[in-house]
């Protein structure tokens, strides 16, 4: 990532600011969208499409907030460092230079890591509310999130060994060409093992112990209030529609403009939701016991496919 | 059932046998030997289930009436028995031994009644009121309604009125209310 | 937030042991003005009027009278009405019919956890003047002699509908700036606490829960 002049770094800049209001927007329109479904289902009408943003104000526009401490109010920040990092590196729409962002060779392995910061980050602020269902949250949520990395990992690996790069720009272009060309056709493999890692990743259930919004009050954002919260929802649009781009970049041939972005990424989406309102909720246990069997089986077995596709 | 009682008659010196449902009868039984029917027909004759206790307060009498309400789910029967105690030393054995969940109810009696029950686990701690700083709220010489205005206050302009004069005015209002 | 230097500012918390006393805060909270521009203001009561969150907290029998909101029947969420189980997030405390007074307990604890702007809606008779526990040695007769209230909706119950048309009898008071009761509460916070503490004896909290 070296920049010939400090006017280009400054205008890469503005694109990414610009590519990161369209994807927040994106994210909390789906959330709604999403919402609104689900309450078809169930024979309501649901929530109006401005309802994400207009929480986000509400909270924003509180008139008090406490604070447990500094890690308290850094918990959120690093939250939205994690979000605002991970799209920072995925090229959004190939072709584009506009909206192509900070993506470099190797920007595969800053995207993962990116991942788990935040978490961490929510971790350690959640914890120090010193609630003990955020304590409680935090743990599962860790522990799920340390299950579904594994089969997730195994298929990145497994793509890496494919395409021989770890440059996310390069894996979209050996996709271009027509669908016979997506990773889903090429290794469904991987593809399966990371779509049900994904279903732990979004939260829904069978996968939403860690959140338990009946049991547990909300889980790790217990304390969190005000703009601490609006800051966290916040990044839970951005973040959400982050990691639906970066699957929509590994394995469903990536986007050449926002139209197809946002049909294959509310597509990706609809697995979770789909999976998530078909099935009850796992205990913590199980879910751990779950993706360590069958997705790491066939991550394990991805690499072997992928190894395999090359020899061949 | 006419074997038992005879038993406890004979036995116990029960009195005021009362079959009040062909399922339920009712004996009254001195305080000093209540515990030892009670164990009596749990050990022996199948009353193992303590459906509940409860206290009467007949303020006229001196009394307390408790009610233990005994089951038996092989005869599908059930007996009160009732012990009364004198409302000025009001102690009681106490059957946490015989039944665990005999302490709540203990717990309880002791909060609204002011029953003492001598050797109750727990018995001291606050079970519904918090903080309760008056007598025994259960205790009919205690005036409810007196303590509400007194702790509470009452809101202005609140009236009530007695349900058959209202009626009578709202049906019949050319009469001013009376009907004849 | 704590403004603990100013020694005339702190609260006793005689209700706490010493060493409780150095787990909690003895702060005086502090009411909040409105925005200085009005636009600004307006705005902020608009977002907030469209983003009611409950407070999941059933405090007597009308508690049974908010699940039905969530139904395909009424649907509160056209409203922008959301449950949200812990008071630090919520905006809205509904008191659900009568209180007694180990409830009460409980009920000032939560509001006091709740961040302002916050807003009561009382169920039922009761809350008003006792109902039909007028007499009752346990139940609280004047709801708003211990915490301010914004609206009531009465009736022994009001049906979901009631409340329905209360949430939105609300949102019109919220837009019109004339739901202050956070700093209502704050500025007569000495005869709150002394209404609380006639009926709660055992006071073993702080003064101001953070």
């Amino acid at each position: 990532m070296i920049f010939d002049s400090m006017n280009e770094w400054l205008s890469k800049a503005g694109y990414f600011s610009l590519t990161l209001l369209i994807v927040t927007i994106y994210g909390l329109f789906v959330g709604a969208l999403i919402e609104r479904i689900i309450a078809k289902v169930q024979g309501r009408i649901g929530i109006p499409y401005s309802q994400p943003f207009i929480n986000i104000l509400k909270n924003f526009f509180k008139r008090t907030a406490i604070s447990h401490g500094i890690m308290f109010y850094l918990g959120p920040v690093f939250r939205i460092a994690g979000g605002i990092g991970t799209l920072a590196f995925i090229p959004v729409i190939y072709g584009n230079e506009m909206f192509s962002n900070f993506s470099t060779a190797g920007d595969l392995f800053l995207v993962i890591y990116f991942m788990f910061f935040g978490q961490l980050g929510m971790a350690l602020g959640a914890g120090e509310s010193g609630h003990p269902y955020s304590a409680i949250g935090i743990a599962r949520g860790l522990s799920q999130m340390t299950a579904y990395e594994v089969p997730f990992a195994l298929a990145v690996i497994s793509i890496v060994i494919q395409y021989d790069t770890l440059s996310l720009t390069e894996i979209v272009a050996a996709q271009q060409g027509g669908w016979q060309n997506w990773t889903v056709i090429t290794n469904w493999v991987a593809t399966l093992a990371a779509m049900l890692a994904l279903l732990g990743m979004t939260g829904y259930s069978p996968f939403d112990i860690f959140l338990a919004p009946q049991e547990i009050p909300i889980g790790p954002p217990t304390e969190f209030h005000s703009a601490y919260l609006s800051l966290l929802q916040t990044n839970r649009a951005l973040f959400g529609a982050t990691k639906l781009i970066l699957f929509m970049n590994l394995f469903f041939g990536g986007a050449t403009g926002w139209g197809e972005l946002m049909i294959k990424t509310f597509l990706i989406y609809m697995v979770a939701i789909i999976v998530g309102v078909a099935f009850p909720r796992f205990r913590v246990d199980q879910a751990i016991r779950f993706f360590f069997k069958i997705p790491t089986l066939i991550g394990v077995m991805s690499i072997i496919y992928a190894q395999m596709l090359l020899t061949a | 059932m006419n074997d038992l009682m005879e038993r406890l008659q004979r036995d116990f010196g029960v009195d005021d046998i009362t079959v009040r449902k062909p399922a339920l009868t009712t004996f009254r039984v001195k305080k000093d030997s209540a515990e030892t029917l009670i164990r009596e027909l749990r050990d022996r004759e199948g009353y193992t289930h303590l459906n509940f206790m409860t206290c009467i307060d007949y303020i006229e009498d001196g009394i307390f009436t408790l009610v233990y309400m005994l089951h038996n789910y092989d005869k599908k029967l059930s007996l009160g028995v009732h012990v009364d105690i004198s409302r000025e030393n009001e102690d009681m054995v106490s059957i946490h031994t015989l039944w665990a969940q005999a302490w709540t109810y203990q717990r309880e009696l002791r909060e609204m009644y002011g029953i003492n029950f001598p050797g109750s686990p727990r018995l001291e701690e606050d079970f519904c009121l918090e903080g309760w700083d008056d007598i025994p709220p259960m205790r009919r010489e205690f005036d409810t309604k007196e303590f509400s205005e007194q702790r509470f206050g009452h809101r202005e302009g609140r009236h009530s009125e007695e349900p058959r004069d209202h009626m009578k005015v709202e049906l019949y209002p050319n009469r001013g209310g009376d009907e004849k | 937030m704590k403004n603990s230097l100013n020694t005339d500012d702190t609260l006793e918390n005689s209700g706490l042991t010493e060493e409780e006393q150095l787990l909690f805060s003895n702060a005086r909270p502090r009411a909040y003005e409105p925005y200085p521009i009005k636009a600004v203001e307006d705005f902020a009561n608009w977002a907030r009027a469209n983003s009611l969150w409950i407070l999941a907290f059933g405090t007597g029998c009308g508690a049974i009278e908010l699940r039905p909101l969530m139904t395909a029947r009424f649907d509160a969420n056209r409203f922008g009405v959301a449950g949200r189980p812990t008071p630090r997030q919520s905006s809205v405390f509904i008191i659900g019919g009568y209180a007694s007074v180990k409830t009460l307990k409980r009920i000032i604890r939560s509001y006091e956890q709740m961040q302002g702007p916050k807003f009561v809606i009382c169920l039922g008779i009761c809350p008003i003047n006792g109902g039909m526990y007028f007499d009752s040695y346990n139940t609280i007769n004047q709801f708003d002699q211990y915490i301010p209230v914004d609206l009531y909706a009465t009736g022994c119950m009001p049906r979901p509908e009631a409340l329905v048309a209360s949430i939105m009898a609300l949102q019109k008071k919220i837009k019109a700036g004339e739901c202050d009761g956070a700093n209502r509460y704050v500025e007569n916070f000495d005869w709150y606490k002394a209404n609380q503490k006639k009926v709660i004896k055992n006071w073993d909290m702080p003064d101001y829960n953070w």
